[in-house]
């Protein structure tokens, strides 16, 4: 179900520090993603997952080679446009969940069409669906303290396709949950990618997690070190 | 948007509301103290204004002894020429522009009625003297030119002298001794309260001016001379003439000094309604700099603010929002919480002057334009004191912000 590329980069580096104590957390990687493709990024910690992650996601910038986010060379656009980017096309989950505290699960999926100027009434009536789509139906009303962690994983990915976004950018999505709730969350992201054709980015340790992608790319010290289609679906 | 922003600001302070009211302290309190401040500063000003006008407006008294100055206190001149009947006649006769002119002795006497007794200003004057001044009459009648001439023992009353000796009863036709001698009640006048310095103006007794002389004050000196001014003549101008007349009437050498002094009520007035208006300001300005620390309070609670949310901003800046909506997210909340205290200084500063102008007895004079200033100041103040803080959540780095504890 592979389309066009959706992401590309080209040589790219992400350095950190000067001189002696410069360290490369990319370190020439090329890699190319296509729109509908599901994809695990393993690799040990420290290896420059979560930095391609940010890259992708248009969060970050390399420090030298072009990184391609639908043909724009985002690596080299300013702030406010790489917002702009993330809004319009990118939905982030995170390993911490990262919902506004003492803020309730609708209003949490609201947030993105607020800075889409969405009218109130619209943005509720889609942040509900939303919250329907990844099954937290009676839970609307509920601040992250009195959910679960699935169900606060759940808002999570509810808030990030209610803007309907080509990319899912995932890092250790699982990596808080047991395993029940990492295979109810992992169900939920392959409805997505199948259902509504959503192109997903995640980072995983686990094989397991990893296998329901469609292709895995091992990282090594700033380095592709492996890119492999997945044959077996877990 | 900005509804969405304001509500959400509301809802923080909520969350932290003791935090939010320590920080409001400041701002309370100097808003607090401007409104007080300056509602209870023009209460003054209106209460001063209207107990001059009570002394009588377009006004000059002439008294003699040389005028205070860096010449030395007047009246205690040792070679001070009383005034008397001939500079009272010289005035009459020459002045224009003149609405009344009338002289007044005065002295502080014991007055009894029957077992009662009181002291009172006793003013020994003659009928033009109620014209002088503005004073009416709120039953009888004043004295007679006949009875002002011949001294005849006869008296106006104030009315805290007739309640003192008749409460609620008609006084007219009555005898009072005032001194070692005795008149009789002929008219009372219109009640007028105290002045600005805690003078009864009711506890006063009239009468002709010879009666006082003879029978008082054992001379025939005149205290002072009431010259008012007519409607067309400002008393700047009828000050000079009334000098001019004067200094003839007393051959007085252009090489020396007035040997009397002319005071303008007006003057007076003005002097006071301006010393309390700077009086105001200082105050004003005072209250000002408890503004500017409720400002720094302001910054500093929102960098705490900023810092504890720097993990909120981060979710917000990947998911999209531009660095202009972080800014005007803080600023909102910067504006309302500021805001609020000011409403709340509002308040709480109206009802401070409330309470004084009851303690006081002064007018309460709360004055919208200074309202709204509070208003508009209060939040100016969250403006300016919000921006560094909400800038510097603005220009968070995304990634930075999403990893912060
Ligand atoms: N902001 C930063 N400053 C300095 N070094 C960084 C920064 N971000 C990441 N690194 C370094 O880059 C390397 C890759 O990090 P990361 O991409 O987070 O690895 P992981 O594969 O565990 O997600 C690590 O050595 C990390 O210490
Ligand atoms: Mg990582």
């Amino acid at each position: 179900m592979s389309g066009s590329v959706l992401i590309s980069f080209d040589k790219v580096w992400k350095s950190y520090g000067q001189g002696e104590a410069r360290i490369h957390a990319l370190a020439g990687v090329d890699l190319a993603i296509r729109r509908g493709e599901f994809v695990a990024i393993m690799g040990p910690s420290g290896s420059g997952k979560s930095t391609a992650m940010n890259i992708i996601g248009c969060l970050d910038t390399p420090t030298a080679g072009t990184y391609r986010f639908m043909g724009v060379d985002a690596g080299r656009l300013d702030r406010n446009r790489r917002a702009m980017l993330r809004n319009l096309y990118v939905g982030f989950v995170f390993q911490g969940y990262n919902l506004l505290p003492r803020t309730t699960a609708v209003e949490n999926v609201e947030l993105p069409l607020i800075y889409r100027g969405v009218a109130a009434r619209e943005r509720h009536d889609l942040a509900m669906k939303a919250l329907a789509e990844v099954g937290l139906v009676g839970r609307e009303h509920h601040t992250p303290a009195e959910l679960s962690g699935g169900q606060q994983q759940r808002v999570a990915v509810a808030r990030a396709i209610v803007t309907r976004p080509t990319l899912l950018v995932a890092d250790e999505p699982t990596g808080n949950l047991d395993t029940a709730r990492t295979h109810e969350i992992m169900e939920l992201l392959t409805r997505l990618n199948t259902g509504l054709g959503l192109t997903i980015a995640m980072v995983t340790h686990e094989a397991d997690v990893a296998g329901y992608a469609e292709r895995t790319i091992r990282f090594l010290d700033g380095h592709v070190a492996a890119d492999t289609i997945n044959l077996e679906m877990a | 948007m900005i509804w969405e922003t304001i509500r959400l600001s509301l809802l923080s302070v909520r969350r932290n509301v003791l935090r939010s009211f320590l920080t409001l302290l400041g701002i309370v309190i100097g808003v607090a103290a401007v409104i007080a401040m300056l509602t209870i500063g023009s209460g003054t000003t209106e209460k001063v204004k209207a107990d001059i006008s009570k002394l009588g407006s377009n006004l000059l008294v002439v008294r003699s002894g040389r005028p205070a100055g860096p010449g030395g206190p007047g009246g205690l001149d040792q070679a001070t020429r009383p005034l008397g009947s001939k500079e009272l006649a010289a005035l009459i006769a020459h002045l224009s522009g003149a609405r009344a002119i009338s002289p007044a002795s005065q002295k502080q006497v014991r007055v009894i009625f029957g077992t009662e007794s009181l002291t009172s200003g006793v003013t020994g004057t003659d009928s033009a003297y109620l014209y002088a001044r503005d004073w009416k009459l709120v039953s009888g009648r004043p004295f007679s030119d006949s009875e002002t001439r011949s001294g005849t023992g006869v008296c106006l009353i104030g009315e805290t002298v007739r309640q003192q000796f008749f409460g609620a009863g008609d006084p007219e036709g009555e005898i009072i001794r005032v001194n070692r001698t005795s008149c009789k009640i002929i008219g009372l006048l219109e009640p007028k309260g105290y002045t600005g310095f805690g003078q009864d103006q009711d506890n006063v007794v009239l009468m002709p001016l010879a009666a006082y002389q003879r029978r008082i004050a054992g001379n025939r000196d005149i205290d002072s001379i009431y010259v008012a001014a007519d409607d067309r003549t400002p008393t700047n101008e009828l000050l000079p003439r009334v000098e001019d007349i004067l200094r003839d009437t007393r051959r007085i050498t252009p090489d020396r000094e007035d040997d009397f002094s002319i005071r303008d009520m007006t003057q007076i007035a003005d002097a006071m309604a301006s010393a309390t208006t700077t009086m105001t300001g200082m105050l004003g300005a005072v209250a000002g700099v408890s503004l500017l620390v409720g400002g720094i309070g302001i910054m500093n609670i929102m960098l705490v603010s900023v810092t504890e949310r720097t993990r909120e901003i981060g979710i917000r800046l990947a998911i999209g929002a531009h660095e202009k909506h972080i800014l005007i997210q803080f600023l909102v909340e910067a504006t309302v919480l500021s805001l609020l205290g000011g409403i709340v200084g509002i308040l709480i500063g109206l009802a401070l002057a409330g309470l004084a102008s009851l303690t006081l007895a002064i007018p309460f004079a709360p004055s919208p334009a200074v309202i709204l200033l509070a208003v508009g100041f209060s939040a100016l103040i969250g403006m300016v004191f919000g921006f560094f803080p909400a800038l510097r959540g603005a220009r968070l780095d995304p990634i930075d912000a999403l990893r912060h504890e």
